[in-house]
């Protein structure tokens, strides 16, 4: 399969599955497109329901702080102010663990975050919130509240609060040290992987290359800020309209938080503006609840772009140091790594999936990681795309790059000596199942771009180099549910709880068309809340296709069956002489009896009303994950530092492609905000504590304009435990470019850059110090 | 008989050692028997409040996968176990919740 668009070029390497589908692997257009294109989807800023009014946050000025007093009295009797809380309005969670699938969190910690008791301990950490008639009087009341601070000295970097005598950000954290029970410490958790005896195997290396590697915290980006309606009802249950990744995890959240029944609780999720791992917590949703039930409104808060950096969760920063060893052949024989991030004010830094990705692309025989959850006094970081895997794999493929140059091998033929396959074991113990790794070395090595020479720069100031990187994202499983109503028209209704952030409804829909024999338009798919479907898992971890995928073939399939009863009856033959394929009924016992699918739907009502069916499934693991390898040319102008992407081509293993512009879509997408937090986005933390550049305009991300055409290429190494070999794609892609750009800027220039982002200013300082002084 | 690998903050309870082979065709039978060897190993690998639970934090990965059925996870004569730690950690010395709306 090769398709273009403008300059962009996309090639499918098919290794596997030879089933032949008839909609998997098609281009349909989007069941949602229409509405979004028009403005017509409605997104949770754009609700309206009768007696609605609205709410504002007050939060800390302070990264750290005592929080004295809350005087609201002033507030409390201004016209139009309906209601005000404050953390003494919240209730005491139990400390209990939610996982919430790519991101966990205590119970005690979350329900802290959303609003502080005693101290704040992040710069925009709620202190208190408002309901008023309209938006402008509950800002003006926010200005009514008085709190009085005791600023307390903060820590916002790994190094400060690891420090002996550092000030703690939670008198009572109890952290854990390989197990052991550790207090007063910033170091929430110390895990470690061994596997066989890399000091031994270092002292018989041949080469041994270590690097220490710095990367900043980087905020998803999504254009939609955080936002949510409550409302109270009069009997004690609670409706939730909100932007989240998965409703039925922010229930459980809610749940705990507020400590009441799951049952009581129903999350409607609205459309969502973009997420990347950002909107699986909760941040308004119980603060919009506590003053629903206390005014009796429904009540909605939004978030301003400000809050959104300052209070929300971007991926984490970190210290991460890599130490790898080479036989005299370029074999890899043993490597360590010591992993620190920064989780922000509260534990749960994204520090195993760091440790299972760190090494995944490579056979390691002898390995050592060490990977630390260090709290800081910044807002909570949160899954962002793979989560914990980029960081941890810019320093071992920019360490990969260093042995390639200091043994003279080509980059792409040590990744295929390398290279973890199926059947070997990971580092952090598991054996890979069928994986698509060494595909994706070989696609990009085939590839025009790899091929191609790198080009004269297009002046004397300018250098070109080209870098390659490989990356890896293990996915999850788990629950899903899918109900699947036929219609007598013969269009079906699918049902499902996945919130679509990347087009998943029309690749779960597909998958269903592709069981029924019909169109994917023929398809409408709609998600709904937690009251209208069985409990669905959150749309992360690139589970949605693969997982809520697999509940909609296992639907579609008893739609078949049971329209093989009717079909049946509408032939007066016994069921075992119907047939299915392609849509079609046949009778197998009489000559030209056949009826299509949609035939079949007009006769639902005379052989027994309608055909309702519900897939569940809930499923051991992703089937190994996803590999890619990224290739990237850049120009770097050595004047100014500024670095310009001259060709990109990203290779990923995607299983099966459902629907291959998705697929491309992703590839393309998670490329880009690599390209980003490779070259230019960062938090950039004033000496107070406090982000300095929490806008759009000062935080660059990377626009149009900033970036070439990506060429992608469709690995297709099928996925085992999936009926059509579907891989969970979404987040393996934004782990290369960042090592990628790093390695491609070490071949224009000949310094390595190790800290992100590797900024123009980093690169002048790099540039002079290879001169010298 | 299975394999199980020990995680490295559990072989202190296991004399260090890194593998095990433990009869049991479920997960429990094989925690069962790991405690009978192990004395105190069951209490870190499994929910206080509720039995059938691996306790918070850990997961088993069964040949090669995460069990998604706790306990009940049935296993193969040849099967290879891993306790291994699901989430980043940290925890609140507070007292358990006290308080409601």
């Amino acid at each position: 399969m090769t398709s273009k668009t403008g300059s962009k070029k996309s090639e499918s390497k098919k290794t596997g599955a030879e089933r032949k589908f008839r909609v998997v692997g098609t281009r349909p257009i989007r069941h949602d497109g229409w509405d979004k294109v028009l403005g017509r989807a409605v997104f949770g800023a754009d609700i309206k329901l009768p007696g609605l009014v609205h709410g504002a946050v007050l939060r800390s000025p302070y990264a750290h702080a005592r929080i004295v007093k809350i005087d609201l009295s002033k507030a409390e009797a201004a016209p139009g102010v309906l209601a005000v809380m404050t953390g003494a309005d919240m209730p005491i969670a139990a400390s209990k663990v939610l996982d919430l699938g790519e991101e966990v969190t205590n119970a005690v910690f979350a329900s802290d975050r959303v609003m502080a008791r005693t101290k704040a301990v992040y710069k925009g950490h709620p202190v208190a919130a408002v309901a008023a008639v309209d938006h402008n009087v509950a800002l003006e009341a926010l200005r009514l509240i008085e709190v009085s601070y005791e600023v307390l000295p903060h820590v916002v970097t790994i190094e400060q609060a690891m420090a002996p005598g550092a000030p703690l950000v939670h008198d009572d954290l109890v952290g854990s040290d390989i197990g052991e029970r550790v207090e007063h410490t910033n170091v929430a958790d110390h895990i470690r992987y061994e596997v066989g005896d890399p000091e031994a195997a270092f002292a018989e290396a041949a080469t041994i290359v270590e690097l220490e590697c710095r990367v900043s915290r980087a905020h998803q980006g999504y254009i939609e800020p955080q936002n949510a309606t409550a409302l109270w009802h009069q009997d004690g249950k609670l409706t939730v309209w909100t932007s989240t990744q998965g409703s039925f995890s922010q229930r459980n959240s809610l749940s705990s938080v507020l400590m009441m029944p799951a049952s009581s609780i129903k999350v409607v999720p609205m459309e969502i503006g973009g997420g990347f791992g950002g909107k699986i917590g909760i941040y308004l949703e119980p603060l919009a609840a506590i003053l629903s039930r206390k005014c009796g409104h429904p009540v909605k808060l939004v978030m301003e772009r400000r809050d959104v950096f300052d209070a929300t969760g971007p991926g984490p920063g970190g210290i991460i140091r890599v130490k790898m060893g080479v036989d005299a052949h370029g074999v890899i024989t043993a490597a360590t790594a010591d992993i620190r991030y920064g989780a922000g004010a509260y534990p749960g830094a994204s520090i195993n999936p760091a440790a299972v990705c760190v090494f995944a692309c490579y056979r390691v025989p002898n390995a050592r990681i060490d990977a630390y959850d260090v709290v800081i006094n910044l807002s909570k970081t949160a899954a962002y795309r793979a989560p914990g895997s980029p960081q941890a794999s810019f320093a071992t493929e920019t360490v990969v790059d260093e042995i390639c140059r200091r043994i003279g091998m080509d980059p792409a033929e040590f990744r295929l000596l390398n290279a973890t396959r199926g059947g070997d074991r990971r580092t952090d113990g598991p054996t890979f199942p069928r994986i698509g790794n060494v595909e994706t070395v070989e696609a990009i090595r085939g590839s025009a771009h790899y091929r191609a020479k790198l080009g004269r720069a297009s002046s004397p100031t300018k250098k070109r180099g080209r870098g390659m990187a490989s990356g890896y994202w293990q996915g999850i499983g788990n629950k899903s549910t899918v109900t699947i109503n036929v219609n007598n028209d013969g269009v079906v209704s699918l049902i499902e709880g996945s919130a679509d952030i990347g087009g998943t409804r029309t690749s779960i829909a597909m998958q269903a068309a592709e069981i029924l024999g019909i169109a994917a338009e023929d398809v409408h798919p709609a998600v709904v809340d937690t009251d209208s479907i069985g409990y669905t898992d959150l749309t992360a971890g690139s589970r949605t296709t693969y997982a809520t995928g697999a509940a909609a073939i296992q639907a579609a399939e008893q739609v078949v069956e049971e329209m093989k009863k009717r079909a049946a009856l509408v032939w007066e033959t016994d069921e075992a002489n119907v047939r299915f394929a392609d849509g079609v009924f046949t009778n197998g016992a009489a000559k030209n009896q056949h009826l299509t699918f949609k035939e079949l739907c007009g006769k639902l009502d005379t052989t027994g009303g309608h055909v309702s069916t519900t897939g569940v499934v809930n499923i051991r693991g992703s089937g190994g994950g996803s590999f890619a390898t990224h290739l990237v040319d850049v120009e770097v102008d050595t004047d100014t530092g500024k670095v310009e992407i001259l060709r990109y081509t990203a290779a990923q293993d995607a299983g099966k492609a459902v629907h291959p512009a998705y697929v491309e879509g992703q590839m393309e997408g998670g490329a880009v905000q690599g390209i980003g937090w490779a070259l230019n986005e960062e938090y950039v933390v004033g000496d107070d504590g406090v982000m300095q550049n929490a806008t759009f305009l000062d935080y660059r991300m990377p626009t149009s304009l900033d970036v070439p055409m990506i060429d992608t290429i469709i690995v297709e190494v099928p996925n085992e435990r999936h009926p059509f070999g579907v891989r969970g794609i979404g987040e393996t892609c934004i782990v290369p470019p960042m090592p990628a750009i790093s390695n491609a800027l070490r071949d224009a220039l000949g310094v390595r850059l190790t800290e992100l982002p590797m900024k123009p200013g980093r690169i002048m300082a790099a540039l002079q110090a290879q001169a010298g002084p | 008989m299975p394999t199980v690998f020990i995680a490295i903050p559990l072989r202190r309870l296991t004399g260090g050692q890194a593998t095990v082979q433990v009869a049991g065709a479920t997960l429990r039978q094989v925690i069962e028997r790991l405690e009978s060897s192990f004395p105190g190993i069951a209490e870190r690998l499994v929910d206080p409040d509720d039995p059938d639970k691996l306790a918070v934090g850990l997961a088993a990965i069964v040949d090669g996968e995460a069990t998604v059925l706790g306990l009940r996870q049935p296993l193969e004569p040849g099967s290879e176990v891993h306790f291994l730690p699901a989430i980043a950690g940290g925890a609140s010395d507070r007292r358990r919740g006290c308080r409601r709306i």
